[in-house]
């Protein structure tokens, strides 16, 4: 597959176009110049290198939406097997932009959640651009209380702009169905493994992203709201959104060292898309270290460990009245 | 001074104002029917316009100061400040906007939350204080809602708030998020112990408030034709491109489609509540 690049990785498309032309050149030419290549090759490895080693928090933004980057089932059809997809609420509709089901994980039973995007044009209108509606929330709530019941550990994978702000959805209550899913993970009593592999986009996002440890990609994002949200509203222009991100923190470099994250699990030089397999094998050597961890111990302990990293979060200052 | 003063002789001018003082906001005007109220009337009626019912945004004090019986009343979490953990700064300073907001509201935060009883009948109720920017949910709104559902389970009394928000604070960022994980949390315990919560949704609850704590009720009350949801209509309008249908997110259209149990007019509200918590908790009518 060809890569495309973003508007900061320009230079590093350059070389890339100059290394595919020499390419060309030789493969109908005598002239021996693989040397040249390689060293080509170096330096474009050296150029991603010290871009990557800088990235603003936009730029990360921007790798988090990257056309190419895995989506959900990317990442299932890699690390489970006997993936067995199941849909619909039960009560009014299967929402394409969240896909769930029961999986082995290297054998272990599990259940996999996660938002899905698509890749096509097609595929990104039936899929709503990874934004589900209140069907798309009660299905994985559907699908979590199954797992509750047969004890099965909850993997869920967050990669959304956000809930579909839509009529339809508004209707049929998106803010309930939301809601609903914080009240009823917060109690469940199986282990619940969180991992943002691209757009976490606010309660959105954290409608399938409450649980024992949460993990994010090193190029994902996790935010109260979009940057163009928040620069709309607070900036009054759309187009201070760089400084938006700056000013929220929405990196995993960030939030690890904020708290609100467990583990930053590294992406492959340029990002996820330039090598999906290193990706996928990296996301599942953590998802089974750390359900080994959370194998230990009662159901009970869990839960109360659970609630316990719930009531943590937030800061304030204490002064007498 | 007018021309027609300067003719006079000085004499029989008079020092100071020739009218007679009018005191600030005796009368007010309601925004919707456009009547003219005389305020402490419109005062007796719970800030609800006596012409057409419209009911107007009170703020956090007044509404537990109405609702609740006069004593005894404790506040909860009264002690706590924001914190401006990430050093936040739009085209202003989080803490500037933090001083601003406490200035002119009096207020730490944007929840107040009490420790009281409602005819007779102890429970903690909680308020939104809209005017604190925005009555968002930052550390401090959810601490100060969280130590209210413990006080709850603790003594085994019911819960019920009064929302009014345009959501999560964005100045707080990815923890302003996080408090809707901790109240709705602190939420499912009290289920857990059927422990009755009741939210009530006033104009307007919007965003993270209205996807976490106020959807939870286990009876759900709207005022009447208070903004209830989750995106805001501006937003939805840009994404759909279309024009939105009458009454879209007001507390009728919840109740249509099944979100809301009821509206309920303030000025009943005490005794409704009250009924109903007392049917919940097996106490006689109050």
């Amino acid at each position: 597959m060809k890569h495309s690049f973003l508007d900061f990785e320009q230079p590093i498309a350059e070389l890339e176009a100059k290394i595919e032309e020499l390419r060309f050149v030789s493969n109908d030419n005598e002239i021996n110049i693989s040397e040249e290549i390689a060293k080509l090759e170096a330096k474009s490895k050296t150029l991603t290198e010290s871009i990557f080693s800088n990235l603003t928090s936009w730029q990360i933004a921007q790798l988090a939406r990257h056309p190419q980057r895995p989506y959900t089932l990317d990442y299932i059809e890699r690390i489970f097997t006997h993936f067995e997809e199941l849909h619909g609420d039960r009560a009014f509709a299967d929402d394409p932009a969240i896909v769930g089901g029961l999986a082995r994980l290297e054998g272990r039973p599990v259940m996999v959640i996660g938002q899905q995007k698509g890749r096509d044009t097609k595929e990104k209108v039936r899929r709503n651009f990874g934004m589900p509606r209140p069907e798309g929330y009660r299905k994985a709530m559907r699908l979590m209380q199954t797992a509750e019941r047969f004890k099965l550990p909850i993997l869920t994978f967050i990669d959304t702009p956000g809930a579909y702000p839509g009529i339809d959805a508004e209707e049929r209550g998106q803010s309930e169905a939301i809601a609903r899913n914080l009240f009823v993970m917060s109690t469940l009593k199986v282990p619940i493994i969180v991992t943002v592999i691209g757009e976490g986009g606010s309660g959105g996002a954290l409608a399938i992203g409450v649980g024992d440890r949460v993990n994010m990609l090193q190029y994902s994002t996790y935010s109260v709201i979009s940057p163009e949200g928040c620069a709309s509203i607070l900036w009054k222009s759309a187009a201070k959104a760089a400084d938006a991100a700056e000013a929220m923190g929405i990196t995993s470099t960030r939030l690890k060292k904020l708290g609100l994250v467990d583990q930053v699990i590294k992406e492959p030089l340029g990002g996820a898309h330039r090598d999906v397999e290193t990706m996928a094998q990296r996301l599942k050597d953590v998802l089974l270290e750390t359900l080994e961890e959370l194998s230990e111990g009662t159901a009970d302990a869990l839960v109360k460990k659970r609630y316990e990293r719930l009531m943590q979060f937030g800061q304030f200052t204490t002064r007498p009245q | 001074m007018s021309w027609f003063e300067k003719l006079l002789p000085s004499k029989i001018r008079t020092e100071g104002k020739t009218k007679k003082a009018m005191p600030e906001g005796l009368w007010t005007k309601c925004e919707s029917c456009g009547a003219v109220l005389y305020r402490s009337e419109l005062e007796r009626s719970l800030d609800v316009c006596p012409k057409c019912a419209c009911h107007m945004r009170i703020g956090a004090r007044r509404r537990l100061d109405t609702f609740l019986d006069p004593e005894p009343r404790v506040e909860i979490g009264g002690d706590l400040e924001p914190n401006d953990v990430l050093k936040f700064r739009d085209s202003k300073k989080y803490r500037d906007r933090i001083t601003q907001a406490q200035k002119a509201t009096g207020e730490r935060d944007a929840l107040i939350v009490m420790q009281g009883k409602l005819k007779g009948l102890p429970l903690v109720t909680a308020a939104f204080e809209f005017s604190y920017m925005g009555g968002s949910m930052g550390a401090v709104v959810g601490e100060r809602f969280v130590r209210g559902a413990e006080v709850s389970l603790e003594k085994k009394i019911p819960l019920v708030c009064f929302s009014a928000s345009g959501g999560a604070r964005m100045q707080e960022a990815l923890f302003s998020l996080m408090q809707m994980a901790k109240t709705s949390a602190a939420l499912a315990r009290l289920s857990k112990k059927g422990i009755p919560f009741i939210s009530v949704l006033t104009d307007p609850t919007m965003g993270g408030v209205s996807a976490s704590l106020a959807m939870l009720g286990d009876v759900n009350i709207g005022e009447p034709n208070a903004l209830i949801g989750f995106a805001g209509p501006r937003v939805i309008e840009q994404t759909v491109r279309e024009t939105l249908p009458e009454g879209f997110q007001r507390s009728e259209f919840l109740v249509k489609h099944g979100a809301l149990d009821m509206i309920v007019d303030r000025r009943d509200m005490r005794d409704r509540v009250a009924s109903m918590l007392a049917i919940m908790t097996h106490q006689a009518a109050p």
